[in-house]
């Protein structure tokens, strides 16, 4: 509390209550609360003292006008609560007022003194600093003379603050009024307003501080509820965001998912919701993160809303996801109920009860979208919101997996819980081919380098596997469709080898011809030069034999042939 | 300390053999429990000479009776005997509604 708060406050120890009220309720003052019938009175009064005797070290007297101390010990015997063992060690007096107004003849004036003398003798007699009244109304019934009552109860009040007391007085609704009898006008320190709504055939608790004079207050309707260990009020505003972010890495349970996730998986402390329509596979999806968590030795709670614990074990060793093992080594814990079975506060509380008594690493909840049928898409909302702060300030991996009606809305329809998740994988069916696939691919991913591709999603004996989906002319196929194109693809390719390979023949084979053609020139050229040479040697000696005829001629005749005759001799040398 | 206004001796018993036995709860000397102890003292003498024994509670000496005897209002007088038990409240001015509650007359 801070300093300049002067209102003392007496902290309640109902959990949620003191932060919605700032510190607690008004120390040493009477505080109201009404609420119609069985919303809750009796007991918020009945903890308020066995928390204050039990935590805080300040005895209480509860005063009851309608229960007997043996009803109202048997009936928070099942809080935990144990009324006997408290009043045997001088905590807390349980004295039951019994009116009979009817069979009670008033015959003059009177006042209430003997009940200021029994709440007294209560009080100091283990000096009590709470006290309850539950419901000094029950005086009105069948009272001769309302007056003077009004006028005791004033002064009760009164005497009550006197005494230093911080008391509960609870008081049934009325109509137009908080309480039947008015009793607002004489407790106007604080007044807290129960409210016990039914909508869908569910019934939501919930609790309102309406007036609380001297201190701030949250003013919103909070939902509450009695679970096992008492009422617990979730205030979804006093949550900050001041969780702490984990960088490790855990892994999805799927290799391959994983490497879309740069190879490493989801943040620990993060959460990350599947959504994708029926039959997708998101809880396969689940069991293999579930399956992965115990792989490395953590634990994992596993919140089925749709099938029971036996069905999600069966139907995943088809997938190859074997959970028995982790179930009977006590790593996996299953958690199956029906979402209509309770309230979603219920459900919450649950949740939480579990979390805290399981203390997992892990927490799986499969699917959210069925506690629509409980709650309103915001009471959903605000549920999971206060759900995911809960594993955030815990450092629980969380992963929800979402039904979506259409494949088209997906992305619509989820907006309302999307944005709270760190993680969103979609799945889709892909329809072509007269067949159905799976698709997956990571719509949003905070903080991490993740892979924009569509993924051919395939469940099989094995397991879990993710394949490239083939992407080319256009078109996104998958499946069948996507392996006839892988074969087509294939047969093209061998015959463009083939191709190539004839065309690498035929060049070889022209190669042959032409230098065959080559060879057979150069043998036709060889040879007329051969015998052009042989035609000049004859012709050569055809000239000498004539150049002999001509000198023996002309040294008969005596003329100058000499120079001719050696002329003609180099001539032919040339030519060879 | 509670006093206990004893019956004459004598005057025991009645015509129809009947004890009273009345209790009368008060809180300290307020004027409205001097009023109810006169008032039922002139009530008893005049309806019950001899036969009634008046035991007066203050619950300021003695509380925890307040809760044994389940009394809220004060002043209560509580018929013990004859039996069954009945409870009267207020000051006991209203003589013809004491007499009612004590079954001495039918209102």
């Amino acid at each position: 509390m801070k300093t300049r708060d002067v209102l003392a406050k007496t902290r309640t120890g109902i959990a949620g209550l003191d932060e919605i009220t700032n510190g607690g309720l008004p120390a040493g003052r009477p505080t109201l609360i009404c609420g119609s019938a069985g919303c809750g009175k009796t007991l918020l009064a009945m903890e308020f003292l066995v928390r204050g005797a039990t935590t805080y070290g300040e005895p209480g007297v509860f005063m009851a006008f309608e229960e007997n101390e043996e009803e109202l010990t048997r009936n928070v015997a099942s809080l935990g609560f144990d009324l006997k063992a408290l009043a045997a060690g001088k905590k807390l007096v349980l004295d039951h007022v019994r009116i009979e107004w009817s069979e009670i003849q008033e015959t003059g004036a009177y006042d209430l003194e003997g009940l200021f003398v029994r709440l007294a003798y209560a009080i100091d007699s283990i000096g009590a600093k709470r006290v309850a009244l539950d419901t000094v109304e029950a005086l009105f019934a069948g009272l001769p003379n309302e007056a003077i009552l009004r006028a005791e109860l004033r002064r009760l009040f009164r005497w009550l603050k006197a005494k230093g007391v911080t008391a509960i007085i609870t008081g049934e609704r009325g109509e137009g009024t908080l309480t039947r009898h008015g009793l607002e006008e004489y407790v106007a320190d604080c007044v807290i307003v129960l409210d016990h709504r039914v909508i869908n055939q569910i019934s939501t608790r919930r609790l309102r501080v309406v007036k609380y004079r001297g201190s701030l207050h949250g003013t919103n309707e909070y939902p509450f509820l009695i679970g096992e260990s008492g009422i617990s009020v979730l205030p979804i505003t006093s949550m900050r965001l001041e969780h702490a972010a984990p960088t490790q890495r855990i892994s999805t349970g799927v290799a391959r998912l994983d490497a879309m996730f740069g190879g490493k998986g989801f943040f620990r402390g993060s959460s990350a919701l599947i959504s994708g329509c029926a039959g997708t596979g998101k809880t396969s999806l689940a069991a293999a993160f579930a399956a992965a968590a115990c792989q490395r030795g953590e634990r994992a709670l596993y919140f089925a809303f749709e099938e029971s614990s036996r069905q999600i074990m069966r139907n995943m060793l088809s997938v190859g996801i074997d959970l028995e093992p982790w179930v009977k080594r006590r790593r996996l814990e299953f958690h199956a109920a029906r979402p209509n079975l309770q309230g979603l506060e219920m459900h919450l509380l649950a949740i939480h009860d579990r979390v805290q008594e399981a203390k997992p690493r892990v927490v799986i909840m499969d699917p959210i979208t069925n506690l629509v049928s409980v709650g309103d898409q915001m009471e959903v909302r605000s549920m999971l919101t206060r759900l995911i702060d809960f594993f955030k300030s815990r450092q629980i991996t969380a992963l929800f997996t979402s039904l979506t009606s259409d494949d088209h809305a997906a992305e619509h329809s989820e907006v309302g819980v999307s944005s709270l998740m760190d993680t969103w994988i979609l799945l889709r069916n892909l329809e072509c081919g007269g067949e159905r696939n799976r698709a997956l691919y990571v719509l949003k991913s905070r903080g991490l380098a993740h892979s924009n591709q569509v993924r051919e999603f395939m469940l099989s004996r094995a397991g879990i596997n993710l394949v490239d989906v083939y992407t080319g002319g256009g078109a996104v196929l998958a499946g069948a469709a996507r392996l006839a194109q892988e074969e087509n693809e294939a047969v093209e390719a061998q015959l463009r080898r083939e191709r190539m390979a004839r065309l690498d023949r035929e060049m070889a084979r022209k190669r042959q011809v032409v230098e065959a053609q080559i060879a057979a020139l150069r043998a036709g050229l060889e040879a007329e030069v051969e015998e052009l040479k042989q035609s000049l040697v004859e012709e050569g000696m055809r000239e000498a034999a004539a150049a002999r005829g001509r000198r023996a001629m002309a040294g008969k005749r005596i003329a100058d042939l000499e120079k001719r005759a050696s002329d003609v001799r180099r001539r032919a040398l040339t030519t060879r | 300390m509670n006093t206990t206004e004893k019956p004459k001796p004598g005057a025991a018993q009645g015509a129809e053999g009947e004890a009273w036995k009345l209790r009368l709860y008060v809180a300290g000397q307020t004027p409205k429990c001097i009023a109810a102890f006169a008032n039922l003292k002139t009530i008893c003498e005049e309806h019950m000479a001899g036969k009634y024994q008046i035991e007066v509670i203050d619950l300021l000496k003695d509380p925890k009776l307040a809760r044994g005897d389940q009394i809220l209002a004060i002043p209560t007088l509580v018929r013990k005997l004859p039996e069954p038990v009945r409870k009267i409240i207020g000051d006991l001015s209203n003589t013809e509604r004491v007499l009612v509650g004590l079954d001495l007359r039918h209102g």
